[in-house]
């Protein structure tokens, strides 16, 4: 009965050893995730790097979808920068154009007024009751490079989140079951 | 090995791969566009000038601005955002930007072009240091491109200056 045993042993070990295959491949996709997201965190020097444009404001430069790349540099914020803002209390961060700054002589401290190419007026009405201008603490970085649609992925899922478990789910199991 | 699943996979990844380099090659090649936009703006009119109720000094003027910008349109570029702004120092701020006009300009066609225009912001100082004030008209231009890297510059005019008195 030794054969017996021999071969079972055989192909559980097999099995074993695929199976640790695919988790070691598994977890080398999400560390590389994991590794790109900080390298680019790295080099823009922003704690979110990569925005995903989801209002109309900026139309026809930027629509819903779209991603910017943002960088954080120590040049001063001008008039025409597409900064990405974050107001006090909101967690939702908006990308639009500076059209006004006033730099104070001594401080160099900087009041910026923008304003989303597509809309009308300028966003004091977005700002919290009473604020006038935005200041440097507001400022997440500056759009600098922009790639289309790539952001309807993540829209979609933030929309439809049993769609993000469902891709997970089915990625995870694509993995495990992929034959080498 | 020659499954649906892994041939879906190969094709999909390969069509990703040549599409982010078709991006990255359209965006390279604004490189290689050597623009050389032209612009004038006269300010024809001080409509008024007055000191507001809080005592910050404001302005409306007429402008005429001419301008061609067809260099900077490549194959890669989805608009060029324009925009004038009003640059002067004051002794409170040692940099006040104001953007007085701007303009969206959707294809070549439209790059050069003439307008006649007031403000369409308005130029208000923070404080009245705006009588005999010495400022400089800047015409910006950022270049958004279809994707990629996004350029932007500008043209200095110095050497305007608002009225001794208000009107």
């Amino acid at each position: 009965m030794g054969w017996v045993a021999d071969t079972l042993h055989s192909v559980t070990s097999i099995q074993l050893r695929e199976l640790f295959n695919h988790f070691i491949s598994l977890g080398l996709i999400v560390t590389s995730a994991l590794v790109i997201w900080k390298v680019l965190i790295c080099v823009s020097g922003c704690q979110s790097p990569v925005v995903v444009v989801i209002s109309a404001s900026m139309e026809p430069g930027f629509g819903r979808g779209d991603i910017l790349f943002l960088h954080t540099s120590k040049d001063p914020i001008r008039a025409g920068d597409i900064v990405v803002y974050n107001i006090d209390g909101k967690d939702i961060p908006i990308v639009h154009r500076v059209i006004e700054v006033r730099e104070r002589q001594n401080t160099e401290e900087a009041y910026i007024l923008t304003k989303g190419d597509n809309n009308p007026s300028d966003d004091r009405v977005m700002y919290n009751p009473g604020q006038k201008w935005l200041q440097e603490h507001h400022i997440m970085g500056r759009a600098v490079g922009f790639l289309p649609y790539v952001g309807w992925v993540t829209i979609i899922m933030t929309d439809i989140p049993v769609l993000k478990y469902i891709l997970i789910g089915a990625l995870g199991l694509l993995v495990l079951t992929m034959k080498e | 090995m020659h499954s649906l699943g892994y041939r879906t996979n190969a094709l999909l990844t390969f069509a990703v791969t040549v599409l982010a380099l078709m991006c990255g090659m359209a965006s390279l090649s604004d490189n290689l566009n050597f623009p050389s936009p032209s612009a004038q703006v006269k300010v024809l009119n001080i409509n008024w000038f007055k000191k507001q109720p809080n005592a910050n000094d404001q302005v409306s003027m007429t402008l005429n601005i001419s301008a061609d910008l067809q260099s900077l349109f490549t194959w890669n570029t989805k608009q060029v955002f324009v925009f004038l702004a009003a640059e002067y120092e004051t002794p409170k701020n040692s940099l006040n930007q104001i953007s007085l006009w701007d303009a969206i300009i959707p294809s070549k066609e439209h790059a050069k072009f003439w307008i006649h225009t007031s403000n369409k912001y308005r130029f208000i100082d923070q404080g009245s240091n705006l009588r005999g004030k010495e400022y400089n008209l800047t015409m910006h231009w950022h270049v958004m491109p279809k994707t990629g890297k996004m350029f932007a510059d500008k043209i200095v005019m110095p050497g305007h200056r608002l009225p001794e008195e208000y009107r």
